[in-house]
């Protein structure tokens, strides 16, 4: 369990970072590593060069405004989590972090980083996805914004270039009439969810208008679900396009029924936190 | 008079240096020596296959590499088959593996080539670049796979059956025939593994100048490791010393020895001259060292009205892995523990102990009671059930007395003995349990729950342990001339409290200060004599040696300080290190006998002045009389007739979810009696560590193996160990003090205990939730929720649906 030898570099600006990828073939950027290394240390990975980005500046930034949040490639999911001001403009984000693995790994992860690994059993890029959220990429190219729904080609793999560098996420604050919910169900606390759901509705007068439903590891890359017309059985609508997976911890049955049970019981909390901050 | 330390709550010793990171593990050695090379194996990517050929010649091109090794360098012993440790009568098919595969592989991880190199990462590198060719085998893997034998895993061993073995106690068949009520029972248990936080780990050093080795290993026996070391490197045992520093966890994994890299470091040490280190990562931890737990077993019981077991049939099937360098000591204890605290009329118990293409089983914490535990406990529930009574009454209409004992069971145990009870109160054992846990009060809680739309249930399990077993371990303890007592133990220390638990004992002995004793254990420079930590035997065995050798110490004490104070012996007494005459000033101090005790030449400081020849002695006698001794020192061993027998009982309550099927637990209960406690607080330690991990044995931890034999989770990702957020935030525990009468202390072993019952009590509490039978454990929610739908007449939705 030691990783193969690669080149480390530690560029002091964005620039010598993105010219570094664009210059070697194999290089992979390092930020929280809490993926990477294990995949390292397993040789289940061998790039030739770690780009680490831990020295660019400027790239830990929390901020958020009415609009939404705004998250920096260096910005610790730990750091997220404590962001009054990111909760406040979007709750989802805390729900789910919190769901995030161990306190130890949030210190060091990064939720872009997260985002770009594109594990449909992580929470974050789902959120992001179900959010309509985007990330903002450079590269020696330029910057370009990606859509969240642009962003997941397949499971573990992005639609970035290999010299592209994911500088920002955004994530579209909650709307006036808006609600969101989380819930997952995982072996232990910390671990990757069996299913996990969150739910974001938009209300008019304490009425649904539109639903959308996330899932977490039924499916191979973050998928959302439209249940706006299927608000009696939003599980069997969502079924229709998930694709739960037998693994060790869990049967595909078990993992349906456990959709079945878990999107009623958040979509009602959606609802019911989107009624309590209309008041209606 | 000294504060008697003996069962105190003493806080440990040893915790100041491990919480403040200070623990000397094996990779901490000799880490600032340049001259140290580190080392990798290549292990077997496959379950079964032929070797047809190994290339290493694109090893030693990589910068850093220092030697690499195949079977085919090795000479002499080392190029013989491991040990097998315990030889048995009806092991009639044992195999062992090579120190490096020849010509065959036979599970994931096996062992082929061990290369050398300046670090680690290059090691890796280097194995990495070794290419083998191999005729792929068909792989056995599981019980069903080997019993079925359409392939073998040993040529020679057709039906994969490397031993059968039967014992009986009346007959048990008839009894059954002419049974009034009669069931049938099959009963799983899966495998799983001792996982230490520490894995396996390996140094030595040769020194050419003295031709002499030093091994430091993470092991639970270094005179075990020292005898395979000299044994198959050719070395007098006295050129050899095994060290054992500071071991992060053992649950039994780091008795077997040698590993292979126990004998490869050594040996290749002595050919570089240089000394070598083997550090064991997670991932070769669970593919090449060891499992246990998997058992297949059959029950046929018959019994009378009031549930007395008239007849016990047991038929089973264990899974030993690919060798069997331990013997048959797991399956044997199953077939022995699992008569627990009952006395059925009859009891017979067959198995076949199989092959399959695995990691080996060797014992891990219970070491095959938690399997007999199951089997029986669950015959309990189920003849509860089937006649309609409480189970506790069950359980109380079959256990052995306390006037029936010491009770003979008609059977021999793992260690060749007569299994024979010593002592133990089981009756009133239960009843502090049923007290404890509120086991007269759970359907109202019941009832209560339920109105909320929960759903709990509870459970009860009780084991019988058999600790301390022999042959034999010893102790020396030494008073120095400061009055500081210096204990060495043979057996190791794998983080048990011992530096803790036999300084009280010495203290009490001895009459001296708690914190003047210092113990060290498994060094064999210091007590060569000894033969490991393992079977809860420690306190027993070494805690009843260390009493013995501090009595012989104080003896000695005693005569010398007589002839100083001019008083009888008997008129002595040795209270915080100070011998004096009891009702009078009169006084000395140990230190000083420890002076007078050793005759000088030399006064190397003021207090060594009054040993010198001028000073003491008779001019007309020898310095050291005929038959003594220089030095205030004491040595003995303790070896006991046969094991004693702990006991315990747990009951849990769990609460299951009626939708996501999840099962938590909300109240853990445990009595436990192991005799006479040295010290509660690390008896209750053991206690909540062994619990935690039967937790995960029960609900969590399990080794997917798939049909290639390939083990899927071999990491801690997806090996659920469990975290503190999933095992009990209280276990509330009770003890009884019924005393051995083997030992001199009155004890009997506690490191096992709290994990032997967690498969049977939380099958027990789940059944009682949910209304049907659990028969295989580990159990997932996702286990449970397919029980469910088997169990249930309602489509899974409606199951759903009827809860809300």
């Amino acid at each position: 369990m030691k990783p193969a030898p690669f080149a480390y570099l530690r560029p002091s600006t964005l620039e010598e970072a993105l010219a570094a990828l664009a210059d070697t073939q194999g290089a992979k950027v390092l930020a929280g590593g809490q993926s990477l290394v294990p995949l390292l240390s397993m040789r289940l990975a061998a790039p030739s060069t770690l780009v680490d980005i831990n020295g660019l500046p400027d790239l830990d930034g929390i901020a958020a405004d009415a609009a939404g949040v705004r998250i920096g490639a260096l910005a610790r999911h730990a750091d997220v989590l404590a962001s009054a001001e990111a909760s406040a403009s979007q709750p989802l984000i805390g729900m789910a972090l919190s769901h995030v693995a161990h306190p130890t790994i949030r210190n060091r992860g990064t939720t872009v980083g997260s985002i770009v690994h594109a594990d449909a059993a992580a929470e974050m890029p789902m959120v992001l996805r179900l959010l309509d959220g985007t990330v903002d990429v450079a590269s020696v190219r330029g910057r370009r914004t990606v859509p969240a729904a642009d962003l997941f080609a397949g499971p573990l793999e992005s639609t970035l270039a290999h010299d592209e560098v994911a500088v920002e996420a955004f994530f579209p604050a909650l709307a006036p009439g808006g609600g969101v919910a989380f819930s997952e169900v995982a072996r232990r606390h910390g671990d990757y969810a069996l299913v996990g759901v969150a739910a974001l509705v938009d209300t008019e007068g304490g009425e649904v208008t539109r639903a959308r439903i996330g899932f977490v590891s039924v499916s191979d890359v973050p998928t959302v679900v439209d249940v706006s017309d299927a608000l009696d059985d939003p599980a069997g609508a969502a079924l229709a396009e998930l694709e739960p997976a037998d693994d060790i911890h869990a049967t595909a049955a078990y993992r349906a029924h456990l959709v079945k049970v878990l999107t009623p019981r958040v979509l009602a909390d959606a609802i019911h936190h989107a009624r309590e901050r209309t008041g209606a | 008079m000294t504060t008697k330390m003996f069962g105190a709550k003493v806080p440990r010793v040893e915790d100041q240096r491990f919480l403040r990171g200070q623990g000397r593990y094996v990779d901490d050695l000799l880490t600032d020596d340049p001259r140290l090379l580190h080392s990798a194996v290549l292990r077997s990517p496959h379950a079964h296959a032929r070797i047809l050929d190994i290339d290493v010649s694109d090893v030693l091109d990589v910068e850093g590499v220092v030697a690499v090794w195949t079977w085919d360098d090795l000479t002499g012993p080392m190029a013989e088959p491991l040990p097998l440790l315990i030889p048995h009568p009806t092991l009639t098919h044992g195999r062992t593996q090579y120190a490096l595969a020849k010509g065959e592989v036979n599970y994931v991880g096996e062992a082929i080539a061990f290369v050398v190199a300046v670090d680690r990462y290059v090691a890796e590198d280097a194995v990495s670049r070794i290419r083998v060719d191999y005729e792929y085998l068909e792989p056995v893997v599981g019980i069903p796979a080997a019993r079925a034998a359409r392939t073998a895993v040993h040529p020679d061993v057709p039906d994969n059956v490397g031993a059968r073995m039967t014992q009986e106690n009346g007959d048990a068949r008839a009894a059954i025939a002419a049974a009034p009520h009669t069931l049938s029972l099959d009963l799983d248990i899966e495998r799983s593994a001792c996982t230490p936080m520490e894995g396996r780990g390996t140094v030595a050093r040769w020194d050419p100048d003295t031709s002499r080795l030093t091994v430091w290993s993470s092991t639970q026996t270094s005179t075990g490791v020292r005898g395979c070391v000299a044994a198959k490197l050719g070395l007098d045992l006295a050129k050899v010393d095994v060290i054992t520093p500071d071991v992060g966890g053992g649950f039994g994994v780091k008795v077997v020895h040698p590993w292979p890299e126990e004998l490869l470091v050594p040996l290749a040490s002595m050919t570089l001259g240089r000394p070598v280190k083997f550090t064991e990562d997670r991932r070769e931890h669970f593919i090449s060292s060891a499992h246990e737990r998997a058992q297949e077993h059959h029950v046929e019981v018959g019994f009378d009205d009031d549930g007395r077991v008239l007849g016990l049939d047991v038929e089973f099937w264990h899974d030993h892995g690919a060798y069997t360098p331990y013997g048959l000591i797991v399956p044997i204890i199953t077939s022995t523990q699992l008569l627990g605290p009952y006395k059925p009329q009859s009891y017979r118990v067959t198995f076949e102990s199989v092959y399959t293409n695995t990691v080996i089983v060797t014992p891990y914490r219970g070491a095959g009671r938690p399997q007999g535990c199951f089997v029986m406990e669950r015959t309990m529930d189920a003849i509860a059930a089937y006649l309609g009574k409480d189970r506790t009454e069950v359980r109380s209409a079959n256990f052995i007395q306390p006037d029936e004992f010491p009770y003979e069971h008609g059977l021999v145990f793992q260690d060749g003995r007569e299994l024979t009870y010593d002592s133990g109160d089981y009756p009133a054992s239960l009843a502090k349990l049923k007290e404890l846990v509120g086991w007269d009060e759970f359907e109202d809680f019941r009832a209560e729950m339920a109105a909320q739309g929960r759903r709990v249930g509870i459970g009860l399990a009780c084991y019988v342990e058999g600790t301390g077993v022999g042959p034999y371990e010893g102790a020396h303890v030494h008073i120095e001339t400061s009055g500081k007592v210096k204990a060495s133990i043979g057996l190791t220390t794998q983080g048990q409290g011992h530096q803790t638990a036999f300084a009280q004992i010495v203290a009490d002995t001895l009459g001296v200060r708690f914190e003047d004793v210092e113990v060290v254990t498994g060094d064999t420079r210091k007590m060569p004599y000894s033969v490991g930590t393992f079977a809860s035997r420690a306190a027993v065995m070494s805690g009843s040696a260390v009493h013995l050798a501090a009595l012989r110490a104080k003896e000695k004490a005693l005569r010398i300080a007589a002839e100083a104070l001019e008083a009888a012996e008997d008129d002595l007494e040795i209270a915080d290190g100070v011998v004096s005459v009891k009702g009078t000033d009169a006084s000395i101090d140990l230190g000083t006998v420890a002076v007078l005790s050793n005759p000088l030449r030399y006064a190397f400081d003021e207090a060594s002045k009054a040993a010198t020849q001028f000073r003491v002695g008779d001019p007309g006698k020898p310095p050291v009389a005929e038959g003594d001794e220089p030095g205030l020192e004491g040595k003995d061993f303790y070896s006991p007739p046969r094991s004693t027998f702990a006991n315990g009982m747990h009951a849990v309550i769990v609460e299951t979810d009626p939708d996501t099927a999840e099962i938590t637990i909300l109240k853990y209960a445990v009595v436990h009696d192991c005799g006479h406690l040295i010290n509660p607080m690390i008896v209750e330690g053991q206690i909540h560590g062994g619990v935690a991990q039967g937790v995960g044995g029960a609900l969590y931890e399990r080794m997917a193996y798939d049909e290639s034999g390939q083990l899927l989770n071999a990491s801690f990702m997806d090996f659920l160990m469990p975290y503190v957020t999933e095992v009990p935030t209280t276990i509330d525990i009770d003890h009884l003090e019924t005393p051995s009468p083997l030992n001199p202390l009155g004890i009997k072993g506690a490191g096992e205990a709290g994990v032997i019952p967690s498969a049977a009590v939380f099958a027990a509490a789940i059944e009682d939730a949910e209304g049907f039978p659990i028969t295989a454990m580990p159990i997932s929610p996702s286990e449970l929720f397919a029980l469910r739908l088997e169990h249930a007449d309602l489509p899974a939705e409606a199951l759903s649906e009827e809860t809300r």
